[in-house]
């Protein structure tokens, strides 16, 4: 007997063996396979499980968290909503992140190996660092000024400063409240639903995914082009361009809507927003240079994140030359986000330079300590120095004597350009206003602002949609906001 | 009982010095203290990585546990002194470190707790264990009452039968808010008469009988009784859809069968009677055969979009354990839902304390288990071994069959993971069989084999 107990007693060791090179098998063999299952809560939970970091507005946080000692337990709080919705994004259990809170998430949430004090220290003591928090560059008071400035009517703000690339307001109006979509209850559900389902697509950030065409405000890229290219000598010199003027290669006629374009100066001509001049301009300068002009701007790029990604602005290269007439003018493909439209502004004001526009000034632990901070951020000439001065000049001449006075500003010097773009089958389409500029206090030695105003508003009167009408106050309010501060 | 219980006790005091074998009394003393002690310090570690603060109880667990494990040991030095070390404090540590865990679960759902009652049951567990270890001095005592225990195991395992079913078994009687598990002590019962029958009648079962081919049949007048019990306990058991009760009592019938024969033949014969039983089941019984199906597809459920099942939602537990665990009160098993505190205990101890805990308990099974069989081949009467290797195979058997369910190597029968899980039928029963261990390592140690001495 004594034999097959032995036998009996091996038989049970084989199966205490086996439990334990399966137990081997499914926590460390299968184990990633398993914690990466979409369907393991695991991750989320701990995610949640302690208050997410804050997104700082000069100083002060503009988001919270929420104990709600459920499943997935801090919830995301926002003090200011539907104001810094475009900046911040939403973070929600039930919907994921968006914007800044996307793109912070590992610093915000806690996950980021950053955070943590010694390599792959987490993994090994399994803890998560608290969360980190983001210091933005947005002014407030440009912010609140662009909101405001907007109202009910939609539109978007984008302020930069052109030294740095900061960027000091990003505004999209209709906005909505993000804290809406926190958590994964009933209300979040509802608000998710309804905020899809609106037509007038609150949750759209129209500073930087949305393109618009520019319009007129396009012709500073154009003029840009043309004093690099030399096809225009001087700011006084007739053009010669014909009014109406048709277009190559067709018969259809292009005309203007304000008198006395024919033939005439580049100063005239933009004061006064001649479509013929700026047409014809574009088509001597020929689509090569155009092209070229363009993307030194930041027009035709895929890659731009400040940090969340921002739309691609496009300058169509493939045009016969009617095209090429239109898209001068801002019209046919060309088309440009609000936050493109500043940079233009700030090129201009910039000496010539563009900086790559950026949100975040930098992240911290939660003990306050720098994590990463903004360095310098890229620059790229878009046009010759010289021709960035007659711009001002030329820009300048807008807001004194042209399109653009309701951008003055006392103490101040400020440059500017209108634009009306038409849309839509046979422009049928609510026009945009735009209204792009920068300002410059007589006491300091560069333009501390420029931003670009697009409103689009089926209710207004469309007479009164104007650049000069509805966009410029509205910027003149951001610039006076920045220089004041 | 006690005409044996006497004459024992009277030649009891001149055989220890006779042989001189150390009694161990005080190394058990130090493990059931350390057992204690590393309880006591996991309620404390669940408190700290809960709410920061140690546990406002755990000076009162302590005590509890530690006058419990004392009063078995002293039961023990007294009636017992040459028992095995080691089962007992394994015991112990098993019961503390499921308190532990059930306490631990208790906070996640602070409506209903389970703890207290745990904490009843194992209390009556070691009162059982300890009136075990003092009023049955000699197990030889229990080959009378072969016919009562089978008797009263079938009793017990038909009883649920008459009462309504739990979550589709019908293996409970509730009792004024008490809910048994009747079958759980038919273990023992069963396997008392399995090896006071298999010992009276090993001769007639290994001899007798034609032999076809290389297979020596047995007699139908032998092994009429044993397959009509077999039969009748799988049978009930499959009316009451509890397959893992079932898989045991089989397994555990197949090697007490073995050891008591020495037949290869009857391990064929079980292996066909398995295989057979386990292929009509899980084709025609759809309960069944749908454990076999999420044990082998365990995700099946979240690639239609249902959300992960149990099974897989026990394997995420351990798999987030890894190596060496996230820690005592810091992991998700919960998740896992309904059964977590009973069934699926093993899962919270392998996300918490990880791989290296995992094995740990796995491995004190193990030595539970090494300590039965050591006493069943120091035993000499046949019954006393018999019912020692049938007492640990039971525990392995069990351990295997749960703990492989669990964690995905077998499909998944419920049951309770012995001490650990909650169920107080289950402690109880386990209770008692580590007194028998107790007992059998006693009178194996004493005289160096139960009938040396007579």
């Amino acid at each position: 007997m004594t034999r097959h107990i032995r036998h009996a007693a091996l038989f049970c060791a084989l199966l205490l063996v086996a439990l334990l090179v399966n137990a081997a098998r499914v926590q460390v063999l299968h184990a990633g396979d398993y914690e990466a299952n979409p369907a393991n809560r695991r991750d989320a939970i701990a995610r949640y499980q302690q208050p997410r970091g804050d997104i700082l507005v000069a100083g002060r946080p503009v988001t919270g968290s929420r104990d709600t000692g459920e499943h997935l337990r801090y919830e995301r709080t926002y003090t200011e909503g539907p104001l810094y919705a475009p900046v911040t994004g939403f973070a929600s259990q039930g919907y994921g992140t968006t914007l800044l809170e996307h793109t912070e998430d590992g610093l915000l949430s806690g996950a980021a190996p950053l955070l943590a004090p010694l390599p792959r220290w987490n993994e090994l003591t399994r803890s998560r660092n608290a969360g980190g928090d983001v210091v933005t560059t947005i002014d407030p008071a440009a912010q609140r000024a662009a909101y405001e400035g907007l109202r009910s009517r939609k539109g978007a703000v984008a302020a930069v400063e052109p030294s740095t690339g900061r960027i000091l307001a990003l505004v999209s109006v209709p906005s909505y409240d993000p804290a809406l979509l926190s958590g994964n209850g009933r209300t979040a559900r509802d608000a998710w639903a309804r905020l899809n389902a609106d037509p007038d697509r609150p949750m759209l950030n129209r500073a930087v995914q949305r393109t618009y065409p520019p319009g007129s405000t396009f012709k500073v890229v154009t003029a840009a082009a043309a004093l690099d290219a030399g096809v225009v000598k001087g700011l006084d010199k007739p053009t010669d361009s014909p009014d109406p003027y048709t277009l190559p290669g067709t018969t259809t006629r292009l005309t203007n809507g304000s008198e006395g374009c024919e033939d005439a100066t580049l100063r005239e001509a933009f004061v006064w927003s001649c479509n013929t001049v700026f047409a014809g301009l574009g088509v001597a300068t020929g689509v090569e240079r155009m092209k070229d002009t363009a993307r030194d701007f930041g027009f035709n790029d895929d890659g731009l994140r400040v940090p969340f990604p921002v739309a691609r602005s496009t300058f169509d290269t493939t045009v016969d030359r009617a095209q090429l007439a239109l898209s001068s003018i801002g019209q046919y493909n060309t088309r440009a986000t609000p936050l493109q439209m500043a940079m233009v502004a700030a090129a201009v004001a910039g000496g010539g330079q563009v900086r790559e526009p950026y949100l975040v000034e930098r992240t911290t632990r939660a003990g306050g300590g720098t994590v990463s901070s903004a360095g310098s951020s890229p620059v790229r000439r878009a046009m010759h120095p010289a021709t960035a001065l007659r711009l001002r000049e030329l820009m300048r001449g807008v807001v004194e004597d042209g399109t653009g006075k309701k951008a003055a500003i006392p103490g101040a010097v400020v440059g500017g350009k209108t634009g009306t773009a038409q849309h839509g089958l046979g422009n049928s389409g609510t026009p945009y206003a735009w209204f792009i500029s920068w300002a410059q206090h007589d006491e300091d030695m560069e333009p501390k602002v420029a931003v670009a105003v697009v409103v689009e508003d089926a209710a207004a009167n469309r007479r009164e949609i104007s650049g000069g009408g509805t966009a410029a106050p509205i910027a003149r309010a951001v610039m006076e906001a920045v220089l004041k501060s | 009982m006690s005409k044996a219980g006497i004459t024992l006790a009277t030649a009891d005091p001149p055989a220890p010095t006779a042989r001189g074998l150390p009694r161990r009394r005080g190394v058990e003393l130090a493990l059931i203290v350390l057992a204690v002690t590393l309880s006591v310090y996991g309620y404390c570690a669940v408190g700290l990585a809960r709410n920061g603060t140690v546990p406002p109880g755990a000076a009162g667990y302590g005590a509890g546990l530690g006058v419990l494990a004392l009063v078995a040991h002293l039961a023990v030095r007294w009636r017992a002194p040459h028992a095995d070390p080691l089962p007992l404090p394994i015991g112990v540590l098993l019961n503390g470190l499921g308190l532990v865990l059930i306490y631990r679960l208790d906070l996640e759902a602070p409506g209903e707790p389970a703890a207290p009652a745990q904490l009843i049951w194992s209390t009556l567990g070691v009162a059982l264990f300890t009136s075990v270890v003092l009023v049955l001095r000699d197990h030889r005592v229990l080959q009378r009452y072969t016919y009562l225990c089978v008797t009263v195991a079938l009793v017990l395992l038909t009883a649920p039968i008459l009462f309504p079913a739990v979550n589709g078994a019908r293996i409970w009687i509730r009792v004024a808010g008490f809910s048994i598990q009747p079958g759980e002590f038919a273990k023992v019962l069963l396997a008392v008469f399995f090896a006071a029958y298999l010992a009276a009648n090993r001769g007639a079962l290994t001899y007798a009988g034609r032999r076809v081919w290389r297979l020596q049949l047995p007699t139908g007048r032998v092994l009429g009784p044993i397959v009509a019990v077999w039969l009748v306990s799988v049978g009930v058991l499959v009316l009451e859809r509890d397959l893992g009760t079932s898989l045991l009592f089989f397994g555990l019938f197949v090697v007490m069968l073995y050891v008591a024969t020495g037949r290869t033949g009857w391990i064929a014969v079980g292996l066909l009677l398995a295989s057979l039983g386990a292929v009509a089941v899980g084709r025609y019984e759809p309960h069944v055969h749908h454990r076999i199906e999420t044990w082998l597809h365990p995700f099946a459920s979240i690639e239609a979009g249902e959300g992960p099942n149990q099974l897989a939602q026990s394997l995420f537990a351990f798999a987030e354990g890894g190596i060496l665990g996230s820690g005592l009160g810091l992991g998700h098993s919960v998740l896992i839902g309904f059964a977590v505190k009973s069934d699926f205990i093993l899962a919270t101890a392998g996300e918490e304390l990880g791989l290296a805990g995992l094995s740990a308990i796995i491995l004190l099974y193990g030595l539970l288990v090494e300590r039965g069989y050591r006493a069943g081949l120091a035993l000499r009467d046949p019954f006393g071994r018999l019912l020692a290797v049938g007492l640990a195979s039971l525990l392995a058997l069990q351990v295997f069959v749960i703990a492989g369910g669990v964690t995905g190597l077998i499909p998944l029968t419920g049951m309770a993971m012995p001490f650990l899980a909650q169920g107080g039928s289950s402690v109880v029963t386990n209770w008692t069989i580590v007194a028998l261990l107790v007992r059998l390592s006693d009178c194996a140690r004493r005289q160096g084999g139960g009938g040396g001495g007579r």
